[in-house]
């Protein structure tokens, strides 16, 4: 694992008709990871993406892949050409048959693999003579991801990759990501709102919230970090002011004062024994929770 | 051997993955000297990230359990660290089946005590120790 990042951006922005989808995104993917993006519909993770692959002009900030200017016409070629990309569509040729489909697609590829590209076939059983308008949704899957696995590329970007499979389609996209990365030395960035995917085989996360990133890190670090601290009192929950790093929230309820803290539990333990509560609890926190307590609710 | 680890019990999965492996060494499922999977194989066959497998590995190894030989793979340490394993854990299960007597004897039930537990767990530690 290298330290080099392959995607960094900085304060990102973008607006759509006086719509801000994107409102200052710091994003910082290192090489070798895989990167989970998580988000609720419409928190601005395909715009991102899109941004990525300048498909999309930013209005604002500066976003690199592999240290290229991704806003810039001329480098975004040569970042889509060391990218793979499967977006939430599969767009594939409809008309055409899965062979004739890959052999549409190998030219365009100086580096296509095709010892990944039987290995694939193989594995993923797909049928190289039916047509890809009768192909099921978990089929179109696996084929779009055989066309990104194959190019030779250097980072893989999947659009919500899994939307839409069974869970039996799902673990086996699952595998065959984490079988490439382990193999490969490439880095993988994938959006989704399946949580329990991203807690399965990511190592990084950001999580995006209405355009912005609200945490980010390695995903062992936010778990080992991530605390819930429950007291309770004898009497109604004091007003406290906690003066420790770390608090995300503080919630009073009654006799009980619920803090989260991101970092640095046991100091803001230590400042709420001065309290005196009656008990202290403290206990992990998972994504999913972190995932609910950062992201706002709908209005 | 090793079971898929839980992903969504807040628990980082190399830890998971190092009490499996220790786990494994106090039963003597695992003996000293002998080999553990690959990290590529293991990762696939989990479906977790390698990066996990490596840093499981590497974790073990910083404890002196298993011997990361380049090129050969991991193996159960044979300097004695492992066997150390395998008596702290013996002592520590009678201190903890000892301590959990004598909650039971005041009438805290299992569940009551499994969150005992949890939450010492999750709290600071006294020693500097966490988890290692």
């Amino acid at each position: 694992m290298s330290d080099a990042l392959v995607i960094e951006t900085s304060d990102l922005r973008k607006q759509y008709d006086g719509v801000e989808a994107l409102r200052g995104l710091t994003l910082q993917v290192p090489a070798g990871s895989i990167f989970g993006f998580l988000g609720r519909n419409g928190a601005g993770k395909t715009t991102t993406i899109k941004v990525l692959l300048g498909m999309v002009r930013p209005t604002g900030g500066s976003v690199r892949v592999f240290g290229l200017p991704a806003d810039a016409p001329d480098r975004s070629v040569e970042i889509r050409r060391r990218v793979g990309f499967v977006n939430d569509e599969k767009d594939l040729y409809d008309y055409m048959t899965v062979g004739e489909m890959i052999r549409f697609t190998r030219p365009f590829f100086p580096r296509w693999r095709a010892d990944l590209e039987q290995r694939y076939l193989h594995k993923f059983e797909l049928p190289a003579d039916r047509r890809i308008k009768a192909l099921s949704r978990g089929t179109r899957t696996k084929l779009a991801l055989l066309l990104a696995l194959c190019r030779g590329a250097e980072l893989l970007i999947l659009d919500e990759p899994t939307s839409g499979l069974d869970p039996a389609m799902t673990e086996e996209v699952l595998q065959a990501l984490v079988t490439h990365v382990a193999n490969e030395e490439m880095a993988v960035f994938f959006s989704s709102h399946q949580i329990a995917e991203v807690d399965q085989i990511a190592d990084r996360i950001a999580i995006i919230d209405r355009g912005r990133i609200v945490v980010t890190g390695a995903l062992d670090d936010l778990r080992e970090n991530f605390r819930r601290i429950q007291l309770v009192f004898d009497h109604d929950a004091p007003e406290a002011a906690f003066r420790s790093p770390g608090i995300e929230r503080v919630q009073r309820n009654g006799r009980v004062l619920t803090v989260l803290s991101s970092a640095g539990s046991d100091r803001i333990v230590e400042e709420a024994r001065a309290l005196s509560p009656a008990s202290i609890d403290i206990a992990p926190v998972t994504l999913k929770e972190i995932f609910l307590e950062t992201v706002v609710a709908e209005d | 051997m090793l079971l898929r680890p839980n992903p969504s019990s807040g628990v980082p999965i190399y830890l998971q993955l190092m009490e499996q492996v220790k786990h494994s060494i106090e039963t003597g499922a695992l003996r000293p000297g002998e080999q553990l999977p690959g990290m590529r194989p293991l990762a696939e066959e989990l479906v977790i990230n390698p990066n996990t497998v490596a840093k499981a590995y590497r974790e073990l190894e910083h404890e002196g359990i298993i011997e990361l030989r380049h090129g050969a793979g991991a193996f159960v340490s044979m300097n004695g660290r492992a066997k150390k394993l395998t008596d702290t854990m013996r002592a520590g299960q009678t201190m903890v089946a000892g301590t959990v007597e004598r909650l039971r004897a005041r009438g805290v039930t299992d569940e009551e005590i499994r969150r005992l537990f949890e939450a010492a767990l999750a709290g600071p530690s006294t020693t500097g120790g966490h988890g290692e």
